[in-house]
């Protein structure tokens, strides 16, 4: 049995004064996902629709958007387990480019300062034996850039020179496991007046984070880090706090 | 870099107030905010009042019989109610802020709202006994 739903969702290209919102109604097969739906809306009634997406399991963070007034994965929500009525909008706070696309620079900029970890050193899995030709296995930080912390962030909603919940949890990464990043520099940025103190522990970047990551956690982590221990008072470029 | 010409795409303050679909966490925020602004209000409010000192005694005690009005003591319930829980959550967020944050931190709001209604149950039958 098919499931019969109504999809509201925002409108937007470059050029409008504001944006609007489309209603399609659309009979889908019970396994069929939000992604799913929004690309059937693309090929059978808005060939101009715009969104983003790659992997389609959760892994590659591209398909990130409110749906119902709620962050997240496209490709991980089931429609079945939603009312008969679905809207779905773009991320928040990071401006759209068109219609579900939002423009993702301006998430990756706060990441620069902080040094980016991509791979992790810690949590090796002995057991895990690598297929043959392959010397071992990378671990990869568990963020997948998604967007959706910086979305659901009510203290980015009005101040756009936050850091973040996602480049925050990015800085106690490199506090918790310093690899070749610059400890001091992280730990200045989490300090200032834009960095870990805006934060007012909503904690719902944590409830949406799609991998575990609990940016929310990790600001509490840092400020108890700097509430704690000497490292702001003695970090500098010239000698990186411990 | 930026593509410059994306649509600002922000809910601004509205999201201070709009927890539809959040977590018990974000309930707590808004209802920290909520309580904080009007805990201001009441400040400023009690300075305003305190004007009457300067008129006189008879001009204060005439406030305070006002004061003493059910409506009154049904606002002082309100204040108190407010004021117990921004100071309750306030210890929560402390606690949060030094990195004391567990599995499940929606038990620490549940803690928070059930401290709140003993002491200002505690608190209101006190009121009531002086004002009786």
């Amino acid at each position: 049995m098919g499931l019969k739903r109504e999809f509201r969702v925002f409108r937007y290209k470059p050029g409008w004064s504001r944006p609007r919102y489309e209603t399609y109604i659309l009979d889908l097969p019970e396994w069929a996902t939000v992604l799913e739906a929004l690309m059937r809306i693309r090929r059978d009634h808005a060939p101009d629709l715009t969104l983003r997406h790659s992997c389609l399991h959760g892994s590659c963070g591209t398909c990130g958007m409110r749906v119902n007034g709620r962050e997240a994965l496209a490709c991980l929500v089931k429609v079945q387990d939603l009312p008969e009525r679905i809207t779905v909008e773009p991320l928040y706070n990071l401006g759209v480019v068109s219609d579900l696309v939002v423009d993702m620079p301006v998430f990756y900029e706060k990441f620069e300062p902080v040094g980016r970890p991509l791979i992790r050193r810690s949590e090796y899995l002995p057991q895990a034996v690598p297929p043959e030709g392959i010397p071992h296995f990378t671990r990869l930080e568990s963020c997948i850039e998604c967007g959706l912390c910086v979305s659901a962030c009510p203290v980015v909603a009005t101040d756009e020179a936050y850091l973040g919940p996602a480049a925050l949890a990015a800085a106690w990464r490199v506090v918790e496991e310093p690899r070749d990043a610059r400890v001091w520099q992280a730990l200045a940025l989490a300090d200032s007046p834009h960095g870990c103190w805006r934060c007012h522990l909503a904690l719902e970047c944590s409830e949406v984070c799609p991998t575990g990551v609990k940016p929310g956690h990790a600001i509490a982590a840092l400020r108890a880090y700097l509430l704690t221990s000497q490292a702001v008072r003695t970090a500098s470029p010239m000698g990186e706090a411990s | 870099m930026s593509q410059g010409k994306s649509y600002d795409w922000r809910p601004g303050p509205r999201a201070w107030w709009d927890p539809r679909g959040r977590g018990l966490g974000y309930w707590a925020f808004v209802l920290h905010r909520l309580t904080g602004l009007g805990l201001v209000a009441y400040l400023l409010l009690h300075l305003w009042m305190l004007r009457l000192l300067a008129r006189g005694p008879e001009a204060w005690d005439a406030f305070i019989r006002t004061a003493k009005s059910p409506l009154f003591l049904v606002l002082d319930g309100v204040l108190l109610l407010g004021l117990v829980y921004h100071g309750i959550n306030g210890l929560r967020l402390t606690w949060l802020g030094y990195g004391r944050i567990e599995e499940r931190p929606a038990r620490g709001v549940v803690l928070v709202l059930g401290l709140t209604a003993l002491l200002w149950l505690a608190g209101m039958g006190a009121l009531l006994l002086v004002v009786r």
